[in-house]
């Protein structure tokens, strides 16, 4: 039990940093575009891919630092010609217009890689484990992920609080009249912030390939995911976006630790259902198997009872 | 909200015009099985009917009351499970229903289903709505997994529309009489929407959309306008979902999922929000599309998102809007000065695209995606995605055209103005 409890421990904190890295860029854009970029996901998926394919000509080190950079240039243009160009039409045509770009990120990806996993492998120099608890190997990689996820978390802290730079785009975020009438360059900032946090979104990708499954329905699967995470931390909150990502990390490693279903819990107490009564089949469902939807219901939750997210500040 | 207001003007004779909308609907209908009488072409105008069911529905919240869906498949794909489900238990109990009323049974679910989930989406409207809709869309998704029982997993649940009650001789095997089943439905809510939006409600739904704060202001509850509007939504979008159930006689996860939610919006959007004709060209436009590219092409999804995005980009207004706005030009009978300059864009437009498709179609059949070899036909020509050849010839069509296209763009732009002031003038004189 013990051994289950610090394993799912971390294993969550390394989904939930994982996610922070992508939902720190989601929420950077959001507060200061008011665009939830659909399309985050896409550039994590991007990541994986450019991460796998250079990693196999020039070695993952390489690849680890020329992938972000690539795919953040990509998300700077996409901002630059695209969500620029749609702004004119409102915050409904830039959703949509980050909904088309997902749909065509991801037919690019399947057109170019297939439909089928590619071999994105653990580098060897971290193919070994790293410590045992009680019976389990806690593989080296998994430490790696969540040290640099830590360490980019620290970096981007220490920017976005203890620089000139970081500055500016705190000021952008909320008054970026006022900025731009200081002289900065606005809409140059947001190109530059929309980068890095597709950059971001790419790094999570990169590191987190060889240890998911690099698939053209990564994006798919993730992207929803990002979103529950930005609500139910409050739209535009970053510490909010923080508890929320190692919320849903911890919330679904453990759920998929445990083996435990309604009926289990009736029969504690005695009641038994006949096997072919209407309701029995929801009754049979484990936790572990009702894993993949925890986030959604948690959202509907919050949505109930705390509408405007953890740490949010408005209704949103 | 162009039609709404155009339409609007001229009220006398309305009616009329209106009914007479509806006869020649209803005639195109009967008579088009007669004209497309092969078999792609019945099962490809029943999808379109159903499709038009779903692209309307959609509109009537994207359009109507402004809220962008990601998860309008739930009430859709819920409706047609019940359907289902509905028809296996009538053969099962041997009872005497006939499978024209089966559709309503869907349209219930889909009524029922918008109320649970509307009353948790539908507090807030905007970019929340959105956000809530795709949550809840993923949580049903996902969730059709898992119920292996009611929705039957990845193989689906199968029923046979044939063994319920004969009405008139009726068996609904053919393919023709499911159609006619189908347009006779899609009429119908087609009609039901349309009269829809000519209510106070419809109209209230409107200015929910363009402010809500006024309209909260003159004493509407815009979360209560919401909620209403979604829940006609699910109802419209479960009978379209049970007509796919009757029409495939199987419904599968799938069908809940994000993909069926995800084509709404494309077709619904490319079609046009603004105009109630725009789902209905979407909706057979894009089905066309969807049978007829998949059949030339592995990639055709790509360009359907390639150009949602050049609409949401540049015609927001969608083909519809596109249309709605050279009606005072064709008023003032000028359409043909714009001629030259539209002919022009488009034949650079096409050698532009012809060439980026080329070399899209090359890049596939050179990458890991792609199980044919490097051999493939263009436009019936053979050629070789690894020589260099056609490649030369991608680059050479699609970067000049590019250019030119850029160069002539401008010129449309003042064509379109100069004949534009001119059809104004001609109407103040």
């Amino acid at each position: 039990m013990l051994e289950l409890i610090i394993v799912s421990t971390l294993n969550g904190v390394l989904y939930g940093m994982l996610l922070f890295l992508m939902a720190s860029g989601l929420t950077l854009i959001f507060s200061m575009m008011g665009v939830l970029n659909f399309a985050h996901a896409s550039f994590y998926m991007l990541g994986a891919f450019f991460g796998y394919q250079l990693s196999r000509a020039l070695g993952f080190w390489p690849a680890l630092l020329i992938a972000p950079v690539l795919v953040g240039a990509i998300g700077a243009a996409v901002e630059r010609y695209g969500l620029r160009t749609v702004h004119r039409h409102g915050h409904v045509a830039e959703l949509l217009f980050t909904f088309g770009l997902a749909f065509v990120i991801e037919e690019v990806v399947q057109m170019l890689w297939g439909r089928l996993p590619v071999d994105y492998r653990v580098p060897p120099t971290l193919d070994f484990t790293a410590f045992t608890i009680f019976s389990t190997n806690y593989p080296a990689y998994k430490l790696f992920e969540l040290l640099t996820a830590i360490a980019i978390f620290a970096v981007l802290l220490l920017v976005l609080t203890r620089t000139r730079a970081g500055l500016i785009i705190q000021a952008a975020l909320t008054h970026p009249d006022m900025v731009a009438m200081l002289g900065h360059n606005v809409p140059r900032v947001f190109m530059l912030a929309f980068g890095v946090g597709t950059g971001l979104a790419a790094v999570a990708g990169v590191i987190a390939g060889p240890a998911l499954v690099t698939q053209s329905n990564m994006a798919g699967l993730l992207g929803p995911i990002l979103f529950v995470v930005v609500v139910v931390g409050g739209l535009g909150s970053l510490a909010g976006a923080f508890a929320a990502s190692l919320l849903i990390g911890l919330v679904q490693t453990f759920a998929v630790a445990m083996n435990v279903s309604l009926a289990d819990l009736l029969a504690l107490f005695g009641a038994r259902l006949a096997p072919d009564a209407f309701f029995a089949e929801i009754t049979q469902v484990t936790v572990a198997q009702i894993a993949p939807i925890m986030p959604y219901l948690l959202l509907v939750l919050i949505l109930i009872f705390r509408p405007r997210g953890l740490f949010g500040t408005r209704e949103t | 909200m162009s039609a709404v207001a155009q339409t609007g003007v001229r009220r006398t004779g309305r009616g009329g015009a209106l009914a007479g909308v509806w006869v020649v609907a209803a005639a195109l209908f009967a008579v088009l099985p007669y004209v497309f009488s092969s078999g792609t072409g019945l099962t490809t105008m029943s999808l379109m009917a159903i499709m038009i069911i779903f692209a309307l529905s959609y509109n009537m919240l994207l359009g109507q009351t402004g809220m962008l869906s990601f998860g309008h498949a739930v009430y859709y794909g819920l409706g047609g499970f019940l359907v289902v489900h509905a028809m296996n238990g009538i053969t099962a109990a041997h009872l005497p229903v006939p499978l024209a009323v089966l559709p309503l049974v869907g349209g219930v679910a889909g009524l029922v289903f918008g109320v649970i989930f509307g009353s948790v989406s539908t507090r807030r409207g905007g970019t929340a709505f959105a956000m809530i809709s795709l949550g809840l869309g993923e949580l049903v998704g996902a969730s059709a997994l898992i119920l292996r029982d009611f929705f039957g997993g990845e193989d689906g649940i199968t029923t046979n529309r044939t063994k319920l009650l004969h009405v008139a001789g009726f068996n609904f095997g053919p393919q023709l009489q499911v159609y006619y089943l189908i347009a006779f439905w899609c009429l119908v809510c087609m009609m039901a929407m349309y009269a829809l939006t000519r209510t106070p409600f419809g109209r209230i739904c409107n200015a929910v959309r363009d402010n809500p704060e006024r309209a909260a202001f003159i004493g509407y509850n815009t979360q209560s306008v919401r909620f209403i509007a979604f829940c006609l939504a699910g109802l419209f979008a479960g009978i379209a979902g049970g007509l796919t159930a009757i029409n495939f006689e199987i419904m599968n996860a799938a069908n809940v999922g994000a993909a069926p939610s995800g084509i709404v919006l494309l077709m619904t959007y490319i079609g046009g929000v603004g105009n109630f004709a725009g789902p209905v060209i979407g909706a057979v436009l894009i089905t066309f599309l969807q049978v007829m590219l998949s059949d030339a092409t592995e990639i055709w999804q790509l360009y359907l998102g390639i150009l949602f995005i050049v609409m949401v980009s540049f015609a927001p207004g969608g083909i519809a809007g596109l249309i709605a706005m050279h009606a005072p030009v064709w008023r003032a009978r000028l359409l043909h000065r714009l001629v030259p300059a539209y002919a022009l864009a488009l034949a650079l437009g096409l050698v532009t695209f012809a060439g980026a498709a080329l070399a899209l179609e090359m890049a596939y059949r050179l990458s890991a995606g792609s199980e044919g070899g490097t051999a493939f036909r263009f436009l019936h020509v053979p050629l070789d995605a690894a020589s260099a050849a056609p490649w030369s010839l991608a680059v050479l069509l699609a970067v000049p055209g590019f250019v030119a296209f850029r160069r002539v763009l401008p010129i449309v732009g003042n064509a379109w103005a100069a004949t534009l002031a001119e059809a104004r003038r001609g109407r103040g004189r």
